[in-house]
């Protein structure tokens, strides 16, 4: 099975080196790449420690906007600016987890929505996020002084390598005596305590390791694409990345990359899903409808939860042995 | 009269807003608390179905030429048969899971709900003015206190009462109270539980309804008006603790006037108040200010 993983992410790999080459809009691989970052990191704090973060969009927003800032108004060069995003992730990880994990549950996904929602209103508030238009025009700039990522495939490259390195850094985790210690945390707290771990501060590093991925993500992104706006910190983006998870498969690895794919894939052509329904019965509705990502998102979310709690790959895991402790995800 | 180098009129106006905004936020995260009370279910839903009663009155006058008056009544019953449709053929089946599928499955429901209506009536503000009794304003001597504002305050505080009253001092409250408790026992008593379950969420949903129709003329009917309002009433869940219907009212009031002090201070800090108060009622007291430690 092990050797079958192999060849599986090697294929994926090579499938990502070939793809501009073969004709893949470099721009939408970056972006799937960036999400499907976001998505695995906030898949190592739900899959494996068992807690669900409804903030995670303020870890992605705030780095997106401080990169963003550092790299347009201080002019900072591109790799420190990722590196200032993903310890403003860390950062901000710390602080929401450390209040948050007061409380477990229910309580807990509500807390770090409340707090992701600060950080919104302080987005739209402060100046230099550039309120309702967001930030724009962020420059990329040259990596090391060497690589001009003006150009889409240089910048392609780099955004891979980066993606793959943080890939394989959730890997190791998950695998990792920590990793195992958070597992044991998630499926009883209780004994992992008396087994003399703390449990408070297992699942802390997790959150800020989960939140500090999801910064390097933002500001990846923010770098791809030049801006930074208002959706990044939106309680939706939160849900969204809940979303490619679930439908990817919690607790499995490789999930949150083919849910983040599928979601964005989905977002891309439900446009013109929406005029072909149109054109096929002659109601203007499904034209409206097409356009409106959050119905779609909201039918899957519900499609998920009553039917398919395990995602494509939990799917393809529980065929090989019986899924422990997903449904308490 | 200078209280803070602060008119006392704009202080008072202020007041009285935050205290309708907290009018909203104590029906909100009342409905909540009786959701949770016997389903477990955060219902995320809280929020799209307010919109929905504001939508549907708007809806019933300009389309049906309903007044006010009839669909502070008919818009909380439909909210409520729509309420239960959601728990017949979506909640139900999710009972025995974890309880953060109920959020996810209500976040589903929203979203659809807010897809639709936005496809249908667009995402900008439909006009409504106060029922003709209510226009104008009643002159204080050092303010102008607009009646529809008044009438909110009343309406919701006695409707949250009620809902109080019904809980914790009647029979029906008894058994509801007893089926959180153990809704095994409580079903060999011959009480059917099922039934109360699903009444309950319909019941809870539509007092979001009710605070709809109430907030129709104050806000900007509009699809997305219970967008970030179910966030604020979240926090004001957390804050309360979940435990207390009396501690849901009085928290949501609470904070709806603290946040109408907040705009006369420092304007700015307005829509963040509620989460800094969060961050802090839950350094000093994990459990909520009326919640019991679990």
């Amino acid at each position: 099975m092990k050797r079958l993983h192999r060849w599986g992410y090697g294929l994926v790999l090579v499938g990502l080196l070939v793809a501009p080459l073969l004709g893949a809009y470099p721009v939408f691989v970056m972006k799937v790449l960036c999400f499907a970052l976001f998505a695995s990191a906030f898949n190592l704090l739900l899959g494996y420690a068992g807690l669900l973060s409804f903030g995670h969009a303020a870890f992605l927003g705030g780095s997106a906007y401080l990169a963003g800032h550092a790299m347009k108004a201080w002019g900072w060069p591109p790799e420190v600016g990722l590196i200032a995003g993903t310890a403003a992730g860390a950062l901000l990880g710390w602080v929401f987890g450390a209040i948050a994990i007061r409380r477990q549950g229910i309580y807990f996904s509500m807390i770090t929505l409340a707090l992701a929602q600060l950080v919104y209103f302080i987005a739209v508030q402060t100046p230099a996020t550039g309120g309702e238009d967001g930030l724009q025009g962020v420059p990329r700039g040259t990596l090391f002084g060497l690589i001009d990522l003006r150009n889409d495939l240089n910048m392609y490259y780099v955004t891979v390598a980066i993606v793959v390195a943080a890939y394989l850094l959730i890997m190791r985790t998950t695998t990792s005596p920590f990793g195992q210690v958070l597992k044991g945390v998630r499926e009883n707290e209780a004994r992992a305590t008396s087994l003399g771990y703390d449990a408070n501060r297992v699942k802390l590093t997790a959150f800020v390791l989960s939140a500090a991925l999801s910064g390097l993500a933002g500001s990846l992104k923010t770098l791809v694409l030049g801006f930074a706006t208002l959706t990044d910190v939106h309680w939706l983006t939160s849900g969204q990345v809940i979303l490619m998870t679930m439908i990817g498969g919690v607790g499995t690895l490789f999930g949150p990359v083919v849910g983040s794919t599928l979601v964005l894939l989905l977002e891309g052509k439900l446009g013109q899903f929406g005029s072909l329904l149109t054109q096929l019965s002659g109601w203007e509705g499904f034209t409206a409808l097409g356009q409106s990502v959050t119905t779609a998102m909201g039918v899957m979310f519900i499609f998920c939860v009553l039917a398919f709690r395990r995602g494509i790959m939990g799917l393809r895991a529980g065929k090989r042995r019986p899924a422990a402790g997903q449904d308490g995800a | 009269m200078q209280l803070f180098d602060i008119p006392a009129s704009v202080l008072l106006s202020q007041l009285l807003l935050g205290l309708v905004n907290g009018s909203f936020y104590a029906i909100l995260s009342l409905g909540l608390a009786v959701i949770f009370g016997l389903l477990h279910v955060i219902n995320f839903a809280h929020g799209a179905l307010f919109m929905l009663g504001a939508v549907l009155t708007w809806v019933g006058l300009n389309q049906f030429g309903i007044n006010y008056w009839a669909m502070l009544v008919i818009a909380p019953l439909l909210v409520g048969v729509f309420g239960v449709a959601i728990e017949r053929l979506l909640l139900r089946w999710i009972y025995k899971l974890d309880h953060l599928y109920g959020m996810l499955l209500t976040l589903g429901v929203t979203l659809v709900l807010e897809g639709v209506l936005r496809a249908i009536y667009g995402a900008s503000g439909l006009p409504y003015s106060p029922p003709p009794a209510l226009q104008g304003a009643t002159q204080l001597g050092f303010m102008f206190l607009p009646n529809y504002r008044i009438w909110v305050v009343v309406a919701s505080l006695a409707v949250c009462f009620g809902t109080w009253f019904l809980i914790e001092r009647t029979r029906l409250g008894a058994y509801l109270r007893a089926g959180t408790e153990n809704p095994r026992l409580v079903e060999a008593f011959g009480v059917n539980v099922p039934l109360m379950v699903m009444l309950t969420y319909a019941f809870g949903v539509a007092l979001a309804g009710f605070a709809g129709v109430l907030a129709a003329p104050v806000m900007q009917v509009s699809p997305l008006m219970g967008q970030n309002l179910i966030i604020v009433v979240f926090a004001v869940v957390v804050i309360g603790g979940m435990g207390s219907i009396m501690g849901s009212i009085l928290t949501g009031l609470g904070l709806g006037v603290l946040e109408g002090l907040t705009k006369v201070v420092y304007p700015e800090a307005s829509a963040t108040v509620v989460f800094v108060v969060m961050v802090v009622v839950l350094l000093l007291r994990p459990a909520g200010l009326f919640g019991k430690e679990r």
